[in-house]
């Protein structure tokens, strides 16, 4: 396998309703900004990657054929991932898999939602109706999750508080709550119990686009690369008696994957940071746990001592995650590449000091897709 | 600037199988049925089962099968229990070949299933396709799949690559039945398409299982070994494009290496009759090169599964003895985007 890197990373301005582009004007901002991060230009490029949630979203069906013109891709592959909510993260894995292969050098991953042009809620229940919508399917889990840890009711609205503050810091978020606190969230209507108002993500319009190229290419780069060090996807089926949604077998499987691949026997201690794809408040000490960041059943501790606070001792969601901007389907790749952002240290006021391997994850569907990377400074960071 | 060429692996990856399911006009089985069929028919001849399968990728289309997220069903027949390794493509199972390809050429693992599925028969292509289109532009005008192809279809013929007489001819060579002047006596659907120069609605899907190396070799006599493969888009509005050329099925089959050697067949996308006869001129197709033997989109056209079949039927080819076959797939508009495949035999 070839050695890859991140050299490039652009996110456009997040908001509810990005009436000033287009479908094409909006991956272009986030495909300008990562070519520029990448001081390169579309005739670098040698394919393009496209990843988005379902095209009913809005209303075009397959619509890397219209925007293969605003993303350069006329003349060269252009290739079109679709893996439910974790498909920013699938867009990435596969682009990578790209240059992995040897058979590209470099490669544009590009990933976009435009939710104001349709209705998310009614797409998401394929426009049927009475659909019960994201929150609805996933509060069951955030339930039985808090049942079998004892967690206390606060996790859920801590989570939602640091998320909110970390956004604060990242110019491209879309929810800037200047007020945001406990209070307010816990007073904050409840939606699909537990899942209250503020501990819900929005609905944005918005894309990321990051620029993977091999070694030799990374080498060169005037910053600092993000090293790939490892990848991986996995499904399962939706449910069965014996599937765990609360501790999914394919987000177990991932993780395990990437710290093999990457040399990581402690990942705790080994990792530095991780961008975690956390729509509902409650997922992260969920996520933390099926990352082996914390014991079964105690993920909620590191969120509940600050651990997961940008000056605590394994920061998530720096950016201010899902909770904050929601483009579902860059929603992924957007913790991919603030995950890059990180270690390459261009993360900005939300910069962790020192991050050197960061983990990115997304999860699609029904706790069903799970897409996962570790990047570093370094290709071989533990010496 | 050029662009910087990729650096060539020797890892061989070779298509030891596949399987289709009965393609008809409509079936009562759904997606995930229709999948868990065909999934089985394409491993079991190999001695292979599901928990061997290393890699899945799928093919489909929400837009198709009329439902967001349609694919997740789909991993049912997968056997994604433990879980797998897996992606989806919202593109046709040709696309999920390329990326599984790319994917055994990481090395880590041995043996990839992918697949293409859909049911057409229960949408209006006419109502469902402008959706593909621009949507500032093209979409609001409403003109269906056959508007766009009867504008090819004229410009073929002007560029005198093709005339109502060797359309009709195509039509009868994939379908086994009728006469130019039978054919040639019908209505125009959109001048110049006749009845059948359009391909017909149906559902169906299709499974390939790929291998690497010594594993191929293990699982079958002659391996159908990709030795080249390449996809490549083009502009989007049919208006801006020369519509008598195919420039991304050119640069496609250049990088594939189509010229390296000789093909004893062709399998091309074509879904309406023109296409194959451009398609066969911008390939440079000797006339000896059999094309479309299958009877190609004409007979079948299981959309997200036809341009998998095409590299089905030319594996097909070399697993039974023959020596080179190239497939072609494509999607969108007017063949606004073109994927080549390459296949040969062991030397």
């Amino acid at each position: 396998m070839i050695a890859c890197a991140v050299v490039g990373v652009g996110q456009t301005q997040h908001s509810k309703r990005r009436l000033d582009v287009s479908l094409g004007g909006l991956v272009r901002e986030a495909m300008f900004r990562a070519l520029d991060d990448a001081q390169m230009t579309m005739a670098d490029i040698d394919a393009v990657v496209l990843g988005k949630a379902p095209d009913i979203f809005e209303g075009v069906m397959k619509p890397e054929l219209y925007l293969s013109d605003a993303l350069g891709a006329v003349g060269k592959p252009m290739f079109r991932v679709h893996t439910a909510g974790s498909v920013g993260g699938t867009t990435a894995v596969v682009a990578a898999s790209h240059v992995q292969a040897g058979k590209h050098r470099t490669v544009l991953a590009v990933a976009f939602e435009k939710q104001s042009e349709g209705n998310a809620q009614f797409a998401l229940g394929s426009g049927r109706g009475a659909s019960i919508g994201a929150g609805g399917a996933f509060a069951p889990f955030l339930r039985a999750y808090i049942h079998r840890s004892g967690a206390p009711e606060h996790i859920g609205w801590k989570v939602a508080v640091k998320d909110r503050l970390n956004a604060l810091k990242n110019p491209y978020a879309h929810l800037k709550i200047e007020d945001i606190s406990i209070e307010k969230v816990k007073n904050s209507p409840m939606m699909w119990d537990p899942i209250r108002f503020l501990e819900s993500c929005p609905s944005s319009d918005g894309a990321c686009a990051v620029v993977i190229t091999d070694e030799a290419g990374a080498m060169a780069a005037s910053r600092t690369p993000a090293w790939i060090l490892g990848t991986s996807s996995r499904s399962e089926p939706l449910g069965f008696p014996g599937r765990d949604p609360v501790r999914p077998q394919a987000c177990l499987q991932c993780a395990e994957d990437v710290y093999r691949q990457a040399g990581i026997t402690d990942p705790r201690a080994q990792i530095d940071m991780a961008e975690l794809y956390v729509p509902f408040s409650w997922l992260e000490p969920i996520w933390l746990e099926a990352h082996h960041l914390a014991p079964e059943g105690e993920g909620w501790k590191m969120v509940d001592d600050g651990s997961t606070e940008i000056g605590g001792s394994f920061p998530v969601n720096c950016s201010g995650g899902v909770l904050s901007t929601n483009p579902i389907g860059a929603s992924g790749l957007l913790r991919f590449a603030e995950a890059a952002n990180q270690v390459r240290g261009t993360a900005g006021e939300h910069q962790v000091d020192g991050a050197k391997v960061a983990l990115a994850m997304a999860y699609g569907a029904q706790n069903q897709y799970f897409s996962t990377w570790i990047v570093s400074n370094s290709l071989q960071p533990f010496g | 600037m050029t662009p910087r060429r990729a650096p060539k692996t020797s890892k061989d990856i070779a298509v030891v199988g596949w399987a289709q399911t009965p393609m008809v006009r409509q079936t009562d089985l759904t997606e995930a049925q229709m999948l868990l069929r065909v999934i089985t028919d394409a491993l079991a001849p190999l001695g292979l089962t599901r928990a061997d399968v290393d890699f899945t990728c799928l093919g489909s289309c929400d837009y198709i099968t009329g439902q967001a997220f349609s694919f997740v069903t789909n991993l049912d027949a997968i056997g994604a229990w433990p879980p797998k390794r897996d992606s989806h493509v919202e593109m046709d199972g040709a696309w999920a070949l390329y990326e599984a390809w790319l994917r055994l050429h990481e090395g880590d693992i041995e043996i990839a299933v992918v697949t293409g599925s859909g049911r057409s028969s229960t949408g209006d292509p006419a109502l469902i396709y402008p959706m593909e289109m621009d949507p500032y532009v093209l979409a609001p005008l409403g003109a269906d799949p056959v508007t766009f192809a009867a504008l090819q279809a004229r410009a073929v013929i002007a560029a005198g690559l093709a005339d109502e007489r060797s359309m009709a001819e195509v039509a009868i060579r994939a379908r086994g039945k009728g006469t130019v002047e039978e054919l040639l006596a019908g209505e125009y659907v959109r001048e110049p398409l006749r009845r059948h120069d359009l391909p017909p609605v149906t559902d169906g899907a299709a499974a390939m299982v790929l291998a690497i190396g010594d594993r191929a070799d293990e699982l079958v006599d002659r391996p159908a070994y990709i030795t080249g493969f390449d996809h490549r888009t083009e502009c989007h509005n049919p208006a801006f494009r020369r519509l008598d050329d195919s420039p991304s099925t050119r640069i496609a089959a250049a990088e594939a290496g189509l010229g390296n050697g000789r093909v004893e067949v062709a399998e091309l996308q074509a879904a309406f009759t023109h296409e194959e006869l451009l398609l066969h001129h911008v390939l440079e197709l000797d006339d000896d090169v059999k094309i479309n033997q299958s009877g190609g989109a004409l007979k079948a056209n299981p959309i997200m599964a036809t341009g998998l079949c095409r590299i089905g039927y030319a594996a097909d080819h070399i697993l039974d003895g023959g020596a080179r076959a190239l497939a072609h797939a494509t999607s969108g508009p007017c063949l606004q985007q073109n994927l080549i495949c390459i296949l040969e035999g062991p030397s």
